[in-house]
C-alpha cells in the first residue's frame, strides 16, 4: 500500500479532513485486525482447555473380597485422563461401601459445601466435612451443616472379580 | 568530572532523560509532606523485593503438578539459603497487603483520593485488587494439599456466578479435574499475565502521582474546589514547596530500610509458611485455609447464614470493588480533613473493627469440626463405669466431640455441654439429640435406646453446681404428660412422633 504523505497537515495546506479520516480509521482497523489474528489462536489455546469434557473410563479399586459387606472403605484411584506429568494430583478418592455380594457404592470424597474431603466416622456411621461441618448420613443425604446437596456418588460395577468405578468430573464443574 | 558532565549532555541531547529525570528529582513537594506520606513508597519497595525473591525462587521451582511440592521441599529443607528466600517471598507478601491497607487508609483519611486525583484512587483500587489475585495465585503455587482445597473452595464459589458460573469454575481448575493445567495457569497468572498487569498499573499510579503532586497535608475548613484547587496548589508549592530530592526521598528511604529489615527479620526468625500434606486430592482431613490476611473473608463466609452464603460469595469481592472504585465519584470536592467527615472516619472504625473481629474469627476456626479433639476421661467424666461412663463414652465414639466442649476437651462448632444439665432438663436433652438441628444430624436415628439412655445419664451430670445424676434430676422434675422421669427416650421419641413436639 502506497501512502501518499504529500497530505499531511501544514504542508499542503489544504488537507482534506475527509480523507484524514478515513486513513485514522482504516489504521484503527489494520491495528486491530493485527491483534485478533494473532490473539485468536493464543485465547483458544488458553480457553480450549475449559470446555473440553473429560473421557470417562472404568478404573480398578481392588479385588471385590479386599470389601468386607458393611464396611465403608476410602480408595484412590488414578485419574486415567491425566497427563504423566501430573503426579500425585491425578490422584482421585472414593469412599467405597459393600452391600451386598456383588453390590457395592461409592461417594465422591469433596463435600458438596466448598469441595473439601469428607472422612468416614464408622460408629455414628456418619460423613462428615472437616472444613464447616457438613454432615451426611450413610446413604449420602444432608444430615448438618451448610452443605446444599447429598453427597454424589461414581457409577460402580464389578468385572471380573473387580470392583471398578468410572472416573467422573469435579461435582460442581458440570452443568447443572 | 568534566566528561561525565559531557556524557550526561550528550545523552541527555539524544535522549532526553537526564534533564527528565532532574525535573522529577527536582520538583517541589508540599511542606507538610511527612512521615505519613511514605507507605506508598514501601509498597513500591516491598514490591520490587517480591519480583527479586520470586525471580529467585524460580530458578528452582517446578510448575508442574507433579513436581511442584517436591521443588517446594527442595527449596525449604536443602537448597541453601532456601527457606529464607521463601521466608522473604512470603513476608514480602504480607508486608506487601499491611503497607497497602495503611496506604489506602492514609489516602482516604485525609482526603487525598478528591481533585484531581481521583483516578490516582481508581488505579490504587486496581492494583489493590490484582495484588489481591497475586496472593491468592501464589498460595496456590504452594502446591500442597492445602492448595489443593483452596482452588477446589475458589472453583466451587465461581460456579455460583449467574450464567458463566460453571464455565469460571472449570476456568479456574484449568477442566474438569484437578490436573496439569490446574497450576500451570495458577504459575501463568502469577509470574506473567498478573505482574505485566501490575507494572503497568503502577507506572500508571506513579506517572499520575507526578502529574497531580503529591496532595498537601489538609487542613480543616480549607475543602477542594476543582475551579481553584490547582492555581492553589501550585501557587503554594512555589513560595514554600521543598525538594523532592533529597527532603522527600530520605524519609521514604530510611522507612523502605525498616520494611526491609523487618522482612529479613521475620524471614530469618520465623520462616515461610510450612508445606502441608502433599497435593493428593484422595487424602482426607484436609484443612485448607487462606493466609491471613484473606481470614476476615473465609470468616464472613463461614459465619453467615448458609441460605446467605452463596450471594455473598460471589457479591462481596464485587460490591467491595464497586464501593471502593466509587468513592471520589461520589465525593470529590469539598472537605479533606478527617475531623470534617466524621461519616468517613466512622466508616473507617466500623469496616476496620469488622475486619479485626472476622480475622480474629477467621483464626479461632470455631465453625470447624474438631476431628482430632482428644476423648472425654474418667476425670472429666467422674465415673469409670456404669451408665454415666457408658454414656461418655458415646460421647466419644459418637462424633459428638467434634463439635461439643466438655471441660477443655472438643469442638466448638456446636453449644459447649460442659455445664449443659443446668440449662437443659433430661426431657429437653432428649428432644435435642432425637430431632437434631440444623447444624445437628438427627441422632434418633443413630443411637440405640441404651445409648441415648447412658448419654443421658452422662450429660445429666453435667451440672456445675453439685454432682447430680440423671436419676436425681428427674426426680425433681414436675410431672407431666412428657416429663415422667420414667418415661425412657425411646418412649418419648413415640410420643414426639405421634403428638408433636411439646409447646
Amino acid at each position: 500500500m502506497k501512502i501518499d504523505d504529500n497530505n499531511r497537515a501544514g504542508r499542503s495546506g489544504e488537507e482534506d479532513p475527509g480523507r484524514r479520516r478515513f486513513l485514522t480509521r482504516l489504521s484503527v482497523a489494520v491495528g486491530s485486525l493485527i491483534a485478533i489474528l494473532a490473539g485468536l489462536p493464543i485465547i483458544g489455546y488458553i480457553l480450549l482447555p475449559v470446555s473440553r469434557k473429560m473421557h470417562r473410563q472404568w478404573v480398578s479399586v481392588g479385588p471385590t473380597d479386599r470389601f468386607t459387606v458393611g464396611d465403608t472403605v476410602l480408595v484412590s484411584f488414578e485419574n486415567p485422563s491425566a497427563r504423566p506429568w501430573a503426579g500425585v494430583t491425578a490422584k482421585t478418592g472414593a469412599w467405597v461401601r459393600r452391600i451386598g455380594d456383588g453390590n457395592f457404592i461409592a461417594f465422591v470424597l469433596n463435600c458438596s459445601h466448598l469441595g473439601c474431603p469428607v472422612s468416614w466416622e464408622a460408629s455414628p456411621k456418619l460423613f462428615i466435612c472437616p472444613c464447616h461441618g457438613s454432615v451426611y448420613y450413610e446413604d449420602g443425604t444432608v444430615a448438618a451443616g451448610p452443605a446444599p446437596f447429598p453427597l454424589q456418588r461414581f457409577r460402580v460395577r464389578v468385572r471380573g472379580g473387580q470392583v471398578e468405578l468410572e472416573s467422573r468430573p469435579l461435582p460442581f464443574t458440570e452443568a447443572t | 568530572m568534566k566528561q561525565l558532565k559531557k556524557f550526561l549532555q550528550r545523552l541527555d541531547d539524544r535522549t532526553g532523560l537526564v534533564k527528565l529525570t532532574k525535573s522529577i528529582a527536582d520538583h517541589p513537594a508540599a511542606p507538610g509532606v511527612k512521615w505519613k506520606y511514605v507507605f506508598g513508597s514501601a509498597v513500591l519497595t516491598a514490591f520490587l523485593m517480591q519480583v527479586a525473591t520470586g525471580i529467585g525462587l524460580l530458578t528452582t521451582y517446578v510448575s508442574s503438578t507433579g513436581s511442584a511440592f517436591e521443588s517446594l521441599k527442595y527449596i525449604t529443607h536443602k537448597a541453601p539459603l532456601g527457606a529464607f528466600l521463601r521466608g522473604m517471598h512470603f513476608w514480602g507478601a504480607s508486608m506487601m497487603v499491611v503497607l497497602i491497607a495503611i496506604h489506602v487508609l492514609r489516602v482516604f483519611l485525609m482526603g487525598s483520593f478528591k481533585f484531581p486525583r481521583e483516578l490516582n484512587w481508581i488505579t490504587g483500587v486496581l492494583l489493590l485488587a490484582t495484588t489481591a489475585a497475586m496472593a491468592f495465585c501464589g498460595q496456590i503455587m504452594r502446591w500442597d494439599q492445602n492448595a489443593v482445597f483452596g482452588i477446589v473452595a475458589a472453583s466451587k464459589m465461581a460456579a455460583h456466578v449467574p450464567l458463566i458460573g460453571t464455565w469460571l469454575s472449570r476456568f479456574i481448575i484449568g477442566g474438569d479435574v484437578l490436573g496439569t493445567y490446574t497450576l500451570s495457569r495458577i504459575f501463568d497468572m502469577h509470574v506473567f499475565v498478573l505482574p505485566i498487569l501490575l507494572v503497568s498499573l503502577l507506572g500508571l499510579h506513579v506517572y499520575l502521582v507526578l502529574r497531580n503532586g503529591v496532595s498537601e497535608p489538609p487542613v480543616p475548613g480549607r475543602g477542594v474546589d476543582p475551579a481553584t484547587y490547582r492555581s492553589d496548589y501550585h501557587h503554594m508549592l512555589q513560595k514554600e514547596g521543598v525538594p523532592f530530592w533529597p527532603t522527600v526521598v530520605l524519609r521514604d528511604f530510611v522507612f523502605a530500610l525498616g520494611v526491609v529489615l523487618v522482612v529479613l527479620l521475620l524471614a530469618w526468625l520465623v520462616g515461610p509458611e510450612k508445606l502441608d500434606n502433599p497435593p493428593d486430592p484422595s487424602l482426607i482431613n484436609a484443612h485448607p485455609r487462606p493466609d491471613w490476611y484473606f481470614w476476615w473473608l473465609f470468616a464472613l463466609l463461614a459465619l453467615l447464614p448458609h441460605a446467605l452464603e452463596n450471594y455473598f460469595m460471589v457479591l462481596t469481592p464485587l460490591v467491595i470493588g464497586l464501593v471502593l472504585l466509587s468513592v471520589p465519584l461520589v465525593s470529590n470536592r469539598g472537605e479533606r480533613h478527617p475531623a470534617r467527615r466524621p461519616l468517613a472516619v466512622a466508616a473507617v472504625v466500623i469496616i476496620f473493627s469488622g475486619i479485626a473481629a472476622l480475622t480474629v474469627a477467621g483464626w479461632n476456626e470455631n465453625w470447624s469440626p474438631r476431628v482430632n479433639a482428644p476423648p472425654l476421661t474418667t476425670d472429666i467424666i467422674g465415673a469409670s463405669s456404669g451408665p454415666v461412663y457408658e454414656g461418655a463414652m458415646v460421647f466419644n465414639k459418637m462424633a459428638c466431640l467434634f463439635c461439643h466442649t466438655i471441660e477443655g476437651h472438643g469442638g466448638k462448632r456446636g453449644p459447649n455441654l460442659t455445664w449443659i444439665a443446668d440449662r437443659l432438663t433430661r426431657h429437653q436433652l432428649t428432644l435435642r439429640i432425637m430431632n437434631g438441628a440444623y447444624n445437628m444430624p438427627v441422632f434418633g436415628r443413630i443411637l440405640s435406646t441404651a445409648e441415648t439412655e447412658n448419654l443421658l445419664d452422662f450429660l445429666s451430670t453435667r451440672k456445675k453446681y453439685g454432682f447430680a445424676t440423671g436419676k436425681q434430676q428427674s426426680a425433681v422434675r414436675p410431672p407431666g404428660p412428657l416429663t415422667q422421669g420414667a418415661l425412657h427416650a425411646s418412649e418419648e421419641l413415640a410420643i414426639i412422633k405421634s403428638k408433636g413436639l411439646p409447646d
